[in-house]
């Protein structure tokens, strides 16, 4: 996957994740749910691990260890490039 | 506290602009029914939510607006960073342009600045809720009057996407209401006392 596809892959596994957060919100105890948002979230980690290894940090704070790229070197998501 | 990540929630890229469309988006981005003011509203009702489940709900759907109002800020800025005066102008954005050059700000198309008078935070969990309900509404009502103004797929795209979480927004907020019916069987009189 190049830069791009993994992105797109992040943002297609982040997104399965934040509608099962949402879902399980109003019902905790759907044990399928919590299953599917356990492997999905386990997965978005694996694939963030990846781009930030290869690409730099995603998020600031101390949530991104990482030695590669810089955080305020990478664009902006607003940005067009 | 919030860890900012830098990514779109939903890719934008607009390279051929469309500055009505633009103009109408604002409303997203500080009308009353925007993006900003929905995650102001969540995020300040959580505080008095009465149940676990809704307080959670509304601090993740809070979360999750002010991914959407980037969003909306980013086609803003994308559609009016290289807009000449002239089409700035035939779309009726001199007003913006007096004001804010070709910066994104939080006001509705008519120029009307957002403000906090937008919102409630009632104390009272059904008014609040059934408040949320409504303005997922009339957010997915907004989104398709834009949508009505275009067939530009970089715009229909995102707009598509933000469309969508109105309706999954209502559905759990519409749960969330179950969820007061069951705790609150009796009329909300009397129950601040």
């Amino acid at each position: 996957m190049d830069r791009c596809e993994l992105m797109n892959r992040i943002s297609e596994v982040e997104f399965v994740c934040v509608e099962l957060n949402l879902y399980l919100d109003t019902h905790p105890g759907d044990t399928a749910a919590r299953n599917d948002y356990y492997s999905y979230s386990t997965l978005l980690r694996e694939l963030i691990t990846q781009y930030e290894a290869e690409y730099g940090p995603l998020m600031g704070f101390g949530n991104s260890p990482t030695n590669v790229g810089c955080w305020v070197c990478s664009d902006w998501p607003w940005e067009k490039n | 506290m919030w860890i900012y990540q830098k990514k779109l929630e939903f890719p934008v890229r607009i390279s051929n602009p469309d500055l009505t469309v633009a103009k109408a988006l604002m409303a997203q981005y500080g009308g009353p029914d925007s993006e900003l003011s929905a995650g102001m509203r969540y995020l300040t009702q959580r505080f008095t939510a009465p149940d676990d489940r809704i307080r959670a709900t509304l601090n993740d759907i809070g979360t999750e607006e002010i991914a959407h109002w980037e969003m909306i800020g980013t086609m803003i800025l994308q559609s009016m960073e290289n807009a000449p005066l002239q089409e700035l102008e035939r779309a009726g954005l001199i007003g913006h342009y007096a004001m804010h050059g070709r910066a994104v700000y939080p006001s509705d198309p008519n120029g009307v600045p957002f403000t906090a008078s937008y919102i409630q935070s009632t104390g009272d969990p059904i008014a609040d809720i059934a408040e949320d309900m409504a303005a997922e509404q009339k957010a997915r009502a907004t989104y398709e009057h834009v949508m009505d103004l275009t067939d530009n797929e970089q715009y229909l795209a995102p707009l598509r996407f933000l469309r969508e979480r109105e309706i999954v927004h209502f559905q759990r907020f519409s749960e969330c209401w179950n969820i007061l019916k069951e705790i609150y069987p009796e009329p909300a009189r009397g129950r601040g006392r």
